[in-house]
C-alpha cells in the first residue's frame, strides 16, 4: 500500500501518461499556444519562489552581515563593509571614504574623527595634513565581506557550543529509543496472533488524540516525579513513544511474507532475532521514514523542552535561541547566524531525502 | 584540467564514505540489538513464544501509559484542586472552583467583564486566529495544489518550494519574519522606498495578528499542499480528457469534476487544520511574544503562562483550561477520524 502510494506521489508512475495526455489537449488546443491559466499558473510560481525563498535568502544574507551592517537604513542586499586602512599615529584601523573635495575632485580620505556634520580625514599616503569635510560630501567605501565571526563567536565564547551539542545529543538519543521501542510494538502487532491485539492497537491509536498541549501540567508532573526535570531526559523519554510511528512500521511491517518467519523459526531463531535480524532490515524503507521524521521532530521541537528546561545548562539549541533575541537588547548578527545553524540540519535533511519526507506525509498524513 | 581529471575519484570516495558512514551506523545497531539477545532469549524460555508479543509491546504501552494516559487522569485531579503545591497528594480539593473561576462572566461576548479575562482573551484571539488561518491555510493550499498539478516545468521543484518550511523549526520560522519586520526591517525598507509611511508592525494589535496568521499559513500551508495534491493526482485523468472532447471548460470541469473528487480530502484538511490551530503557540510567541498587549495570546499561551511562566504557578488554573482545550479537540478529532475513514473507505 505504501509502496503503491509512493509512486503517484512522486508523481514518477504517472509522469508518461500525463505527458501523451496534455500533448493531446495542446494538439488540439492547436499547438503551443498558451492557456492563459497557464501565464497564471507561471505567475503564481514565481510569486511563490519569491515568498518562500526570499525571506530565507534574506536571513542567509544578513546573517552575514557585521552587527554595524546591520544598522544600515535602507538595509544593502550583499553583506557588505567599509573598507578600513591602517593609518601610521593611529590606534585602530580608520574608515575610508569617497569624498568630492570643493573643487570637484575626488578623493579617498579616511576619518579621524566626526563632530556633528563635519568630519575631520586624512589621506593615507599623507597622513599629516588634516582636512575638515561635510559628511554629506563624501560616501563610504564598501566591499563585499562575509562577517563569519557571527558564526564563530556565539559557538566558542558563548554557550552555543552547548546548546548545539544538547539538540544533537537530544536528537541522536530520542530517534534511536523512538526506533527500538516503536518497531518492537509494531513488530508485535503485525506478526503475532494474540489476544488483546485490537485492543493495544487500539489503545495506541487512541494516544493520537492527546496532544501535549492538553496535558502540560501533569505529564511535567510525572517527569517531575522522576527527576527529569532540567535534565535532557526529561525531553528524550516522554515522546519516545508515537502513536503514528507505530502506525506506519506496522502498516509495512504486514505486507511481509510469513513464510520466512516461519522459516526462521523451524531454525530455532529466538524471537528476538527474528525481530532484529528479518523483520527489522526488511522494514528498512518504513524505519527510514521514521528516523527522519524523528529527526526533524525532535530538532525542532519547542513547547516542550520550554516547560521542562529552564537552566541555560541544559537549553537545546531552539531554546537558547528564544532566549536569546528575547534579550533586551537583541544582538541580531549573532541571533540570525545561530538561527542559520538551526536551520542548516533540517534544510541538509530535505535536500537529501525529500521524497522520503513527501511520501510519509502524503501516506501516512504524519507531520 | 587538474580537475577534469581528478574529477571521478572524489565522487567515488564520497560514495564510499557515505557507505562507511552507513556501514557504521549499522555495526552500532547490530551491537545494540546482540546486547538484547541473551535476556530475550531467557525470557523467551520462561514466558513461551505465546506471550513475547506482550513482552514487545511492552515498553511501548508502559511509555504512552506513564507519559500520555496517566496525565490525561491526573489533569483532570489537579483541575479540581487548588493551591501551588506540585504534587497531588498536598493539593487540596475544591471541586469545581476553578471551572467557576474561569467561566464566571458577566457577558461571555466581552472579556473585561469575566473574572478571568485573560483566559477569555485567550479564547477570543484564539477564535479570530482560527477563522483567519483556517481559511486562508485550506484556500492557498488548494489553489497551490491545483498550480502544482498543472504540467508543469521543474514540479519536483517547485513542489520543494512550497513545502520546505513545514520542516523549519517554529522558532526560526519566527525569526526569520522578525527579522524582516523590525522598525527598519526589510518590509519598512520598502514601504519607505515606495513613499509610504513605516508602520511598526509588532506593536499594532491588528497588525501584529496578521502577521501571526501570514507566518503561520506560510510555514505551514506546504503539509496541506501536499495532502491536496496527492488527491488531486489520484483522480483519473480521463475524466478530463472525457471533458475536454465534449468541450467541456475548464472551469466548468474544476466546478464539476476536480471539487467532488477532492472533497473528501478538503474534509480532512480541514479538521487538521483547525486541529492544529487551535493549539498555535510557539511560531506567535517567539514572532510576538503574545503581545502587543495580550493581542496576540493565544489560549496555549495562557496555559503556559498560569502554569509555568506566571511567578505564581496555577497548576490547577492551567489543568482546568486545558480540560476545556481539550474538549474542544477531542470533538475535532473524533470528526477528523470520522471524515478519513470515510474518504479512505471511499477510495
Amino acid at each position: 500500500m505504501t509502496t503503491e502510494t509512493a509512486a503517484s506521489t512522486t508523481g514518477q508512475g504517472r509522469a508518461p501518461q500525463k505527458g501523451v495526455l496534455m500533448g493531446f489537449l495542446t494538439r488540439r488546443r492547436g499547438g503551443k499556444r498558451l492557456h492563459w491559466t497557464d501565464w497564471a499558473t507561471y505567475a503564481y510560481l514565481a510569486f511563490g519562489i519569491l515568498l518562500m525563498f526570499g525571506p530565507i535568502v534574506w536571513l542567509l544574507m544578513s546573517s552575514f552581515k557585521t552587527q554595524a551592517g546591520l544598522q544600515e537604513f535602507p538595509p544593502t542586499f550583499l553583506p557588505l563593509s567599509q573598507v578600513t586602512v591602517e593609518v601610521e599615529g593611529n590606534a585602530r584601523p580608520l574608515p575610508l571614504f569617497r569624498v568630492t573635495m570643493e573643487d570637484g575632485s575626488v578623493r579617498e580620505l579616511a576619518e579621524v574623527r566626526r563632530i556633528g556634520i563635519v568630519a575631520t580625514m586624512i589621506d593615507p599616503a599623507n597622513p599629516d595634513e588634516r582636512l575638515s569635510v561635510p559628511i554629506d560630501a563624501r560616501e563610504p567605501i564598501r566591499e563585499f565581506q562575509l562577517a563569519t565571526e557571527n558564526y564563530t563567536t556565539p559557538l566558542e565564547q558563548f554557550e552555543f557550543g552547548r546548546y548545539l551539542w544538547n539538540s544533537v545529543f537530544v536528537t541522536v538519543i530520542a530517534t534511536i529509543i523512538t526506533l527500538v521501542i516503536n518497531s518492537m510494538a509494531a513488530f508485535a502487532l503485525s506478526i503475532y496472533e494474540f489476544k488483546g491485539r485490537n485492543l493495544a492497537m487500539g489503545f495506541i491509536i487512541s494516544t493520537l488524540m492527546i496532544p501535549i498541549t492538553i496535558v502540560l501540567v501533569p505529564t511535567y508532573v510525572v517527569v517531575a516525579s522522576l527527576g527529569m526535570v532540567n535534565s535532557l531526559w526529561g525531553v528524550i523519554i516522554p515522546g519516545a513513544a508515537t502513536p503514528t510511528g507505530v502506525f506506519l512500521l506496522r502498516q509495512y511491517m504486514l505486507t511481509l511474507p510469513k513464510e520466512l518467519i516461519e522459516a526462521a523459526r523451524m531454525d530455532k531463531a529466538s524471537e528476538w532475532q527474528i525481530y532484529w535480524r528479518i523483520v527489522l532490515p526488511l522494514s528498512l524503507p518504513a524505519l527510514a521514514v521514521l528516523a527522519i521524521f524523528s529527526i526533524m521532530w525532535r530538532w525542532n521541537d519547542f513547547l516542550w523542552p520550554l516547560i521542562v528546561l529552564n537552566q541555560t545548562e541544559v537549553y537545546t539549541l531552539q531554546l537558547g535561541l528564544n532566549a536569546f533575541q528575547g534579550e533586551l537588547n537583541t544582538q541580531w548578527n549573532y541571533v540570525l547566524a545561530m538561527t542559520v545553524v538551526t536551520l542548516l540540519p533540517v534544510a541538509l535533511v530535505f535536500a537529501f531525502l525529500q521524497r522520503f519526507i513527501t511520501t510519509g506525509i502524503a501516506s501516512s498524513g504524519m507531520k | 584540467m587538474s580537475h577534469a581529471s581528478t574529477g571521478p575519484a572524489p565522487a567515488e570516495e564520497r560514495r564510499s564514505l557515505k557507505e562507511l558512514a552507513g556501514a557504521g551506523v549499522g555495526i552500532l545497531w547490530a551491537a545494540l540489538m546482540r546486547l538484547f539477545e541473551p535476556p530475550m532469549a531467557a525470557l523467551q524460555r520462561v514466558l513461551g513464544i505465546g506471550r513475547m508479543p506482550y513482552l514487545f509491546l511492552l515498553p511501548n504501552l508502559a511509555f504512552f501509559g506513564l507519559f500520555v494516559i496517566t496525565p490525561l487522569f491526573i489533569n483532570l485531579g489537579y483541575s479540581v484542586t487548588g493551591g501551588t503545591d506540585l504534587y497531588l497528594t498536598e493539593r487540596p480539593f475544591v471541586g469545581a472552583e476553578q471551572y467557576g473561576f474561569l467561566f464566571e462572566c458577566g457577558n461571555y461576548l466581552d472579556p473585561t467583564s469575566c473574572r478571568e479575562d485573560r483566559f477569555w482573551r485567550g479564547v477570543y484571539n484564539t477564535m479570530t486566529f482560527v477563522t483567519f488561518q483556517v481559511a486562508f491555510m485550506v484556500l492557498f493550499a488548494l489553489v497551490t495544489a491545483l498550480v502544482l498539478n498543472q504540467e508543469i516545468r521543474a514540479r519536483g521543484f517547485f513542489r520543494a518550494v512550497f513545502f520546505f518550511p513545514v520542516l523549519l523549526s517554529p522558532v526560526v520560522v519566527a525569526l526569520i519574519w522578525k527579522w524582516i519586520l523590525l522598525r527598519d526591517g526589510l518590509l519598512n525598507a520598502m514601504l519607505l522606498e515606495m513613499g509610504l509611511e513605516r508602520i511598526l508592525w509588532l506593536a499594532n494589535a491588528n497588525w501584529a495578528m496578521f502577521w501571526s496568521v501570514f507566518v503561520s499559513v506560510w510555514a505551514h500551508m506546504g503539509f496541506y499542499t501536499l495532502i491536496l495534491l496527492a488527491g488531486l493526482q489520484a483522480i483519473p485523468p480521463d475524466l478530463y480528457e472525457a471533458a475536454e472532447m465534449d468541450g467541456t471548460s475548464r472551469w466548468r470541469a474544476f466546478w464539476r469534476i476536480t471539487l467532488p473528487l477532492l472533497w473528501p480530502n478538503l474534509l480532512v484538511v480541514l479538521v487538521l487544520a483547525l486541529i492544529r490551530a487551535v493549539q498555535i503557540f510557539d511560531e506567535v510567541y517567539v514572532l510576538t511574544g503574545g503581545g502587543p498587549g495580550t493581542a496576540t495570546q493565544f489560549l496555549v499561551q495562557y496555559i503556559y503562562n498560569t502554569g509555568f511562566a506566571n511567578r505564581v504557578q496555577n497548576f490547577g488554573l492551567a489543568s482546568a483550561a486545558s480540560v476545556v482545550l481539550g474538549v474542544v479537540l477531542f470533538a475535532l478529532t473524533i470528526t477528523q477520524l470520522a471524515l478519513a475513514r470515510r474518504r479512505d473507505g471511499a477510495a
